[in-house]
């Protein structure tokens, strides 16, 4: 597998990470790295397995459909990094 | 070359549950910003879901009500996008197990009724909401709405006409109105729908380039939207041009579609497995049990009552329109009430009131054994048809009930002849000319002579009674 | 008095004789604080030397506890020893943090730890890498770094940790102390700020293996607000520690015992292994064939998680916000890209890009896919040795610590010193590490007992007979 500059800039604009020209370079050499080694489970047979999404068999895990308190708002705007009145208060989003 | 559309619906209903999907919170609307949030509607660091039974009770009971099938295995996934309404950045949805699938709901179209295929139903979480302000470079945002339990609802490329897209989003509202599952208000968000539209030439069976539509904030919102795109589809390819696959976005005050640009990027929502969440198993009988609480749909009820009741198609689907109304109807003919002249109050004069008062029929100060005696009263002849609406404004601004509003009002109807004939003697003095006219073959005259005796008693005359009272004294 | 070097059994023996107060404890530990923290960098910041407020009554009243900076406890940072969380005070409390002070417990404050719990030795904390006691040229393993060291070097009576791939298993095995990764759902992950969901679990760290049963015993349990946590009972594990081990079944997977393991850690295994024979216990060699495989399913369904989980800092709502002078791209975006560049290391990016290529278009069956199929593979290995052995014995990690900046360079070398652990956590297993021997160098080693799912007791009883007959834990580091 071979991964191209351009395939690290996808990626990192898919998960919003802003990176250097010198981090590109970087990633892109570790991350064919680690493909490579990856690959190795291509040996196996794994036609006839389910995948397996949960380390523990639990099924149907409900709540009822009943309140609970919620947080105080003005607490959560302490930690914000900006607010206006109780509103999170974030860069124009453009549409 | 004549096109033909191809419409499919992709609808997002919230559920009507106390709590929101995967917490606690309240699932209310409009209550002051961020105020119904916890650390997992957040999506605080650390914090974990936990589904909510109501919210997948209600899904079935709408997925069996579109005879959809009902997967016994279903799960959760992770869809992942950026997008500060969405608090942990990924939106907990389904993705190849939806939990219901190949359904179908039938619509009026111009041949006769038919099903629309449904292609699935699945759950997810609703999004926040976001302010743009008017005066800075900046957007405000609310998790009230965040973690809200919503529906997905997707047709089939199955709808050929902007109103069978109407047809279908006004029947499906309904179903959900009688499920009592959503509030189904566009207008406030609690019901939202998206459109994709291509052409194809008539005939052809395979799908052209298709559109997706959103921003549409009504159902005629939407067949507005569906009956622009379509002509500027066809435009472009009258032209000889070819249609690009986009988003575009209904414009209300504009009454236009412009593209979304800043959406534009391609969609690699990396889907897997949402692991904190086990997946949900049920069995055929559970699901049957869920099936046997449904109530009557409105299809079937319509059949109902004109089986049962001899009602018109038109006079079942007006009072099917609303559960509310039908079964206000149904108490009304349960008390024995007569049910063609039931309808006929119910969708003439009270509906009247309804719409005057904006109010449902649950909100007008009536009950169905008040509404047939002020039927008995009119039919029987003791007030007038006119004073029989007066009544009814009468019971519902202050509750009595309408013998005592007769009585209070002294409205009942006068077949008294020798009191009638005084009146009638006034009149006539009164009205020389008319009494000439009718005299001299007018057959007008007497109605209006009729009409004078009606006023001079206050409309307490019984009509029929007076007319056959001036044809006596006015015979030559 | 010294009271730093005590276990929790014989602190609370003291507390109730009347020997001493809390307060006597939390002042040993601020002396041995103030003489050692320089050298070893245990904490991500200064803890609570001052009683907190504790309930008086329960297993640990009275006891100070240290947990990791990814652990939420309200009004306490919670950092994850990350930038871009830099000043999160957390507004709630992790469900094992109100389990620590139902039973009287003390947050004492917070370990340091790789960032977001990338990474096996603690270099990719954004404060500072913690040393490891015994030689502080050397890393104290990882990401429970902190939480290993400070209980090797009697900063902290006990600690918790939290493990995805060997993170509390590998730094106690470094450091010379006793770690556990209790089976996937044992105990609550609610409030612990979520590196890879289907394999965290939160554990113990402690000086010997009664302490930790009895603090597992305190953390576990079913959680209402943890969907993926067992509606089972928790056992007294300290009770049943106790009974017998003779006659038990042990296997040693001979996938285990390869190139690359150190040849000290090897004797030291072997040692260990005669040590439990002539208790009573019989080994059988097994096979656990698709350990190779391990290390690359584990890179993949973590990093895929983790790519999900942290998608979530963003400088919205907490944490980091940066936005740069200028900028080509939309505003919001620009924000979300300066405020993650800034907020996360190397480490984190190169997981994150890792992570999201595995799920993204086109590579999900290729990697994501695959390697979930893969999981079930190893998980069947682990059932099926569990079919005849009671336990699993092998070494905890291949080497004893290793330096400072040794592997920081090949992130791939880095991974592969995971290679004994990560299997457990793909299964879901429970295991534990515990002192096991020491090299010429005078480093400690530490060796794994792998249970069946739910099969902590026997680990415990294992771990606790072993060392009864063994003078490991009583080491102390000389710093
Ligand atoms: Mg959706
Ligand atoms: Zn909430």
């Amino acid at each position: 597998m071979t991964i191209s500059r351009n395939d690290v800039h996808y990626i990192a604009h898919l998960a919003r990470l802003g990176l250097t020209e010198e981090e590109v370079s970087h990633f892109q050499v570790q991350l064919e790295g680690i493909l490579r080694y990856v690959d190795k489970l291509k040996e196996l047979d794994i036609s006839n397995v389910e995948p397996m999404a949960h380390a523990l068999d639990l099924k149907n895990v409900f709540r009822k459909d009943e309140i609970t308190p919620s947080l105080d708002p003005r607490a959560l705007m302490k930690i914000a990094p900006a607010s206006q009145g109780q509103f999170y208060k974030v860069p124009k989003v453009i549409e | 070359m004549t096109y033909e559309p191809v419409i499919g619906l992709e609808v997002h209903v919230q559920l009507k549950t106390a709590t929101k999907a995967f917490c606690g919170c309240a699932n209310l609307f409009g209550s002051k910003e961020n105020s119904h949030t916890c650390p997992v509607c957040l999506g605080l660091p650390g914090a974990l879901p936990v589904f909510n039974e109501k919210a997948l009770k209600s899904g079935v009971k709408v997925a069996l009500a579109l005879n959809c099938a009902v997967r016994t295995f279903t799960k959760f996934d992770r869809k992942n996008y950026y997008y500060p309404d969405l608090p942990k950045n990924f939106q907990i949805s389904q993705y190849d197990v939806p939990f219901a699938q190949t359904g179908s709901l039938e619509i009026q179209a111009r041949e006769g009724r038919r099903l629309v295929k449904i292609k699935r139903v699945h759950l997810e979480e609703d999004a926040g909401k976001l302010i743009h302000a008017e005066d800075g470079p900046y957007s405000l945002v609310d998790y009230n709405r965040a973690g809200t339990p919503l529906l997905e609802i997707v047709t089939e490329p199955d709808l050929f006409s902007p109103q069978e897209a109407y047809d279908y989003l006004t029947d499906l509202k309904l179903i959900l109105q009688y499920l009592d599952v959503s509030d189904c208000d566009m207008e406030k968000g609690t019901l939202r729908c998206d459109a994709n539209v291509s052409l194809r030439p008539a005939a052809s069976q395979t799908l052209g380039t298709k559109t997706e539509l959103k921003n549409m904030n009504s159902f005629k919102a939407v067949k507005m939207a569906l009956d622009y795109e379509i002509r500027r589809q066809a435009d472009v390819l009258a032209e000889g041009g070819r249609i690009l696959q986009e988003t575009l976005l209904w414009d209300e005050k504009k009454q236009a579609t412009h593209s979304m640009r800043s959406k534009e990027e391609a969609h690699d929502y990396r889907y897997f497995p949402e692991p904190d969440l086990p997946p949900f198993v049920m069995t055929t009988s559970e699901i049957e049990e869920i099936r046997k609480e449904l109530p009557e749909l409105p299809e079937e009820k319509r059949r109902r009552f004109t089986r049962d009741f001899g009602l018109s198609r038109k006079d079942s689907e007006t009072l099917t329109a609303s559960v509310r109304l039908a079964d206000f109807f149904e108490a009304c003919v349960n008390l024995s009430a007569e049910p063609k002249k039931t309808a006929n109050w119910l969708i003439g004069p009270v509906s009247f009131q309804m719409n005057s008062r904006n109010q449902d029929i649950t909100q007008l100060r009536l009950s169905p054994s008040a509404l047939m005696e002020l039927i008995d009263l009119a039919e029987t002849g003791k007030i007038s048809q006119l004073a029989a609406k007066d009544v009814l404004q009468e019971m519902l601004e202050t509750g009595e009930k309408p013998s005592r509003i007769v009585e209070e009002k002294n409205l009942g109807q006068v077949s008294d002849s020798s009191v009638l004939k005084t009146v009638i003697e006034q009149v006539l003095a009164a009205h020389q000319k008319s009494v000439a006219d009718y005299q001299s073959g007018k057959e007008n005259a007497l109605m209006f002579l009729v009409g004078q005796v009606m006023r001079a008693s206050g409309g307490k005359a019984n009509p029929k009674t007076a007319r056959q009272l001036l044809i006596e004294r006015l015979k030559p | 008095m010294n009271l730093s070097s005590q276990t929790i059994t014989e602190l609370k023996e003291g507390l109730k004789k009347g020997s001493f107060r809390t307060a006597d404890i939390l002042a040993s530990l601020k002396t041995r604080y103030e003489s050692v923290e320089e050298k070893v960098r245990s904490f991500a910041r200064a803890p609570f030397f001052q009683e907190r407020e504790f309930r008086p009554s329960g297993c640990l009243e009275g006891i100070p506890i240290v947990i990791k900076d990814n652990i939420c406890s309200e009004g306490d940072l919670t950092e994850c020893c990350s930038k871009v969380l830099s000043g999160f005070v957390s507004p709630y409390n992790a469900t094992v943090v109100e389990h620590l002070r139902e039973a009287g417990a003390l947050i004492m404050g917070k370990a340091n730890m790789d960032e977001f719990a990338f990474g096996s030795s603690c270099e990719t904390s954004c404060f500072y890498p913690t040393r490891n006691p015994w030689d502080t040229s050397r890393v104290p393993g990882g990401s429970s770094g902190g939480s290993a060291a400070c209980v090797a070097a009697d900063e902290a009576v006990a600690s918790l940790g939290s493990d995805t791939g060997g993170s509390i298993r590998q730094p106690a095995a470094l450091c010379g102390v006793v770690g556990m990764k209790p089976t996937y759902g044992r105990v609550s992950r609610y409030g612990l700020i979520a590196f890879a969901s289907s394999l965290d679990q939160i554990g113990p760290l402690t000086k010997d293996v009664r302490d930790n049963a009895l603090l597992l015993s305190v953390i576990a349990g079913f959680d209402k607000r943890d969907s993926t946590s067992a509606p089972l009972p928790v056992p007294d594990y300290g009770k049943e520690m106790e009974a017998d081990i003779r006659g038990m079944k042990i296997g040693i997977p001979r996938e285990y015992f390869v190139e690359g393991l150190d040849p000290e850690v090897r004797s030291c295994l072997a040692e260990a292994r005669a040590r439990l024979e002539s208790l009573g216990v019989t080994f059988g060699e097994v096979n656990l064939p698709h350990t190779p495989y391990a290390v690359s399913v584990y890179y993949i369904v973590a990093t895929a998680e983790a790519s999900s989980n942290l998608a979530r800092f963003d400088g919205v709502q907490y944490g980091l916000r940066a936005t740069p002078a200028s900028s080509l791209e939309p505003p919001l975006i620009a924000m979300y890209k300066e405020t993650r560049d800034k907020g996360f290391g190397a480490e984190a990016k190169r997981r994150m890009i890792l992570g999201t290529y595995v799920l993204s278009s086109g590579y999900y069956d290729a990697y994501y896919l695959r390697a979930s199929k893969a999981r079930r593979l190893i998980k069947e290995d682990f059932d099926s040795v569990f079919k005849e052995y009671d336990l699993i014995l092998t070494p905890t990690s291949p080497t004893p610590a290793f330096k400072l900046g040794e592997k920081t360079e090949d992130p791939l070398s880095m991974y592969l010193s995971d290679i004994y652990t990560i299997s457990a956590n793909l299964a879901g297993v429970p295991a534990l590490s515990l002192p096991c021997g020491f090299t010429k160098a005078g480093l400690p080693v530490g060796m794994q007992v792998i249970g069946p799912s739910f099969g902590e007791s026997d680990i415990y009883r294992l771990a606790y007979q072993y060392e009864q007959k063994t003078p490991w834990h009583k080491m102390k580091p000389q710093l």
